[in-house]
């Protein structure tokens, strides 16, 4: 008993310590890619290529004054990143990174994702209101008003995927993409694959819906009053949070760790590969897609924002919410 | 006073000044106006302007903008300086296009005493002119969309920017205030490296600004963010007194080059782009057209450029000192500078108002001289100032994130603006 206990930290400190250490190359990831783009080289000082630079950045954080502003509920002020992180590191336990890689096994794993980062809000809302600042204000409410709405057709995206599966286990998502014989649900989801990527940008607070901490409108949105290690708690928290949707649109749409049957048939060698990996390569795939996005288009507008969450989105994920189950009577009883 | 009473004052102030404290349970739900400053120190706002917004939600009913942070008195101060003395001061009114005001300043001076620059010079001071506008822009492009949130563009702006920075650089000496112009002429020739630099610069820009087109123009998130957008019809531009890009985005021919040419503006052949609805859109598709006309007015000027003298005989307070001539009998270089540079009374009386484009719009100089050899006034219009003051009547009714994209679009300096 107490043995499995003791495993069971063990496990959970080392999937945590590994997949920080991602998300703190994610940042370096992003900022060396933005760089290229931006015809600039990115961090580069720090060891070699920049390599050290997201511990250097921790350093730093951790060093800087610790402000709350006068007028803030301390209490609200402190326990706000802490739902924050909390909500997002909750979600990894039920990843399955590989066949069997997953520290907990539930059988309601889809919508324990769902669930925490609807969570999440509440850290953003509480953030912005006991800031005591008006630019934080505003931002939060808008975060809050965003995240929800682009919850619901992110939920029905999910629900197709639900009907071709008929398991919320997300283990179990993978295998049936595995039966098959393209291995990815992406087709004929593609209309929820497409949903499920924008809505994933907006939950996540990218370009072009960043809007929440627009730095140009308001300042840094609910975060204008953090600073040292909490704003890097919302930092970790953002970049984790963007992990998880990266993970999920590979777990839901793009196979997980396994690879298309016609492809494994036609090379066997790639048999050989750890599944882990072809996670992370899809994984990193929408990662740079993200930051790819991030380096071309401009901000929307917060109502042109919600216009697009429920005029345009939430049709589209009914819609292909009816072909899949027309999909699933029809070809696959 | 004891710390209960600070606690007090500050306690006081908080109910006074915060939002964040709703009213009692017991009132009924009223929605009130929220008051939010934007300003002085805010990312957006271009420097240090601020703009008190009254906001109902995110909409905004009411707006005023503050200015004078930036105030260094510029005016007053050049009635204190002699004409030439008074020159690098301009440099100091839209720092990001310094060549374009010493020229407004040196012509308006020039037409006052009666003093004719060299036609060589006459094109050098072109030639800077549009190079400062192509800057301008660039900077303006940068900002413009980088506060719409399309970062990338900040970078490659910078880039070409940096390539009119370096010739400036290598002519100068300096990059951005470089008081180059001079009553009668510019301070200094330019060299064929500099004539091939900025050869290689006009053949290399339209692609480039092609490539910024394509990041933009028709990207739909950029249209959905700038089309009518802070709206302006031809005859409210008018009687706002907008000028430059923001008048012809609506439609109005107005263009101090084409139609009151100074300088070497009368040998080149351009076109002024107008835009039609007057928003923010189409002020910044003039902007784009005008960076190309710029750079075709460069080429058109590197062909046509005389040879000749860079400075009129009668150039006051400029004596160009040369290096051997200048240590002989003296202590030291500077002092010999000052022996040799004299001042020569400018004695005429009269007073007299003169204009040039520079990219921001119109730059008017009105100056009255009562023979005593200063500035007896000297007022400066500067398009910012007027723009500025017309941002209430664009902004209102639009929507918080529009503010920036309206700062933006009339394209502020506020250096210029507060003088």
């Amino acid at each position: 008993m107490i043995l499995n206990i003791i495993i069971l930290i063990i496990e959970v400190a080392v999937v945590l310590g590994v997949l920080l250490l991602h998300v703190a190359y994610a940042v370096y990831f992003e900022r060396k890619i933005l760089g290229h783009i931006q015809a600039r080289l990115g961090p580069t000082e720090v060891g070699p290529l920049g390599l050290f630079q997201p511990f250097a950045d921790l350093v730093k954080l951790f060093f800087k004054e610790d402000n709350i502003p006068f007028g803030a509920d301390k209490f609200l002020f402190t326990a706000a990143p802490v739902i924050v992180v909390t909500c997002v590191m909750t979600s990894f336990s039920v990843l399955p990174f590989a066949a069997g890689w997953v520290l907990a096994n539930i059988n309601v794993g889809l919508l324990f994702i769902l669930a925490m980062s609807s969570l999440g809000v509440y850290g953003i809302i509480i953030a912005g209101w006991s800031s005591n600042s008006k630019y934080a204000f505003l931002g939060a409410l808008r975060s809050s008003a965003q995240i929800i709405s682009y919850e619901i057709p992110m939920g029905i995206a999910l629900l197709a995927v639900l009907i071709m599966t008929g398991s919320l286990n997300l283990s179990d998502i993978v295998y049936a993409q595995d039966k098959l014989p393209w291995g990815m649900f992406i087709f004929p989801q593609i209309i929820g694959f497409f949903v499920f990527l924008v809505c994933a940008l907006a939950e996540t607070n990218r370009t072009p819906f960043d809007l929440p901490e627009a730095e140009t409108e308001l300042v840094a949105g609910y975060l204008t009053e953090y600073s040292g290690f909490r704003w890097g708690l919302f930092f970790l928290a953002e970049y984790s949070a963007m992990y998880v949707m990266s993970s999920m649109l590979t777990i839901c749409f793009l196979g997980g760790w396994t690879l298309p049957p016609f492809l494994t048939n036609l090379l066997p060698i790639l048999n050989l590969v750890p599944g882990i990996i072809w996670f992370l390569l899809k994984v990193y795939a929408i990662m740079f897609f993200y930051i790819w996005v991030r380096g071309t288009v401009p901000r929307y507008r917060f109502d042109q924002l919600l216009k697009i969450g429920w005029k345009l989105l939430l049709p589209l994920s009914l819609t292909n919410l009816f072909i899949i189950m027309i999909i699933k009577k029809v070809f696959m009883p | 006073m004891g710390s209960m009473e600070v606690k007090e004052i500050k306690e006081q102030i908080l109910t006074t000044q915060n939002v964040c404290i709703l009213p009692e349970v017991e009132d009924n739900l009223e929605t009130k106006e929220m008051i939010l400053n934007m300003g002085p120190q805010h990312p957006a706002t271009h420097g240090v302007l601020r703009l008190v917004l009254r906001l109902d939600g995110e909409e905004i009913v009411g707006m005023e903008p503050h200015i004078g942070y930036l105030h260094r008195g510029i005016e007053k101060l050049m009635e204190s300086k002699t004409y030439a003395q008074a020159l690098p001061l301009t440099d100091r009114l839209d720092y990001i296009s310094s060549p374009a005001n010493n020229t407004a300043y040196a012509i308006a001076i020039e037409k006052l005493f009666g003093i004719e620059a060299p036609i060589r010079a006459k094109f050098i001071r072109t030639i800077f002119c549009e190079m400062a506008r192509i800057s301008s822009h660039l900077l303006w492009l940068a900002t413009h969309a980088l506060d719409i949130g399309a970062m990338t563009i900040f970078t490659y702006c910078f880039r070409e920017r940096e390539w009119l920075l370096d010739l400036f650089e290598m002519t100068v000496g300096a990059r951005l205030l470089t008081n180059f112009a001079r009553i009668g002429g510019v301070r200094c020739d330019i060299s064929p490296e500099f004539v091939q630099g900025l050869r290689d610069f006009t053949k290399e820009f339209p692609s480039r600004v092609q490539e910024y087109e394509t990041l933009l123009t028709k990207n739909p998130i950029w249209m959905e963010r700038t089309i009518d957008i802070a709206q302006i019809s031809g005859e409210d531009a008018l009687s706002w007194g907008l000028t430059g890009p923001c008048l012809r985005g609506s439609g109005v021919d107005y263009d101090l080059r084409r139609d009151c040419p100074y300088d070497a503006y009368p040998y080149l052949k351009f076109h002024v782009p107008l835009g039609e609805n007057g928003d923010v859109y189409d002020r910044y598709l003039c902007r784009m057209e005008e960076l190309r006309q710029s750079n075709e007015m460069l080429k058109q000027l590197l062909d046509q450029l005389p040879e000749g003298e860079i400075i009129s005989d009668d150039s006051p307070d400029f004596v160009i000192p040369t290096p051997p001539r200048q240590v002989e009998g003296a202590g030291s270089a500077a002092s010999a500078f000052i022996t040799l540079s004299k001042e020569r009374k400018m004695i005429n009386t009269g007073d007299l108002y003169s204009a040039v484009e520079v990219p921001k719009g119109e730059l008017g100089v009105y100056v009255v001289s009562d023979g005593s050899g200063k500035p007896y006034r000297l007022r400066l219009r500067t398009p910012s100032f007027v723009h500025i003051a017309a941002m209430p009547a664009l902004s209102v009714g639009h929507m918080v994130a529009d503010i920036i994209a309206i700062i933006g679009s009339i394209d502020i300096v506020l250096g210029e603006s507060d003088k």
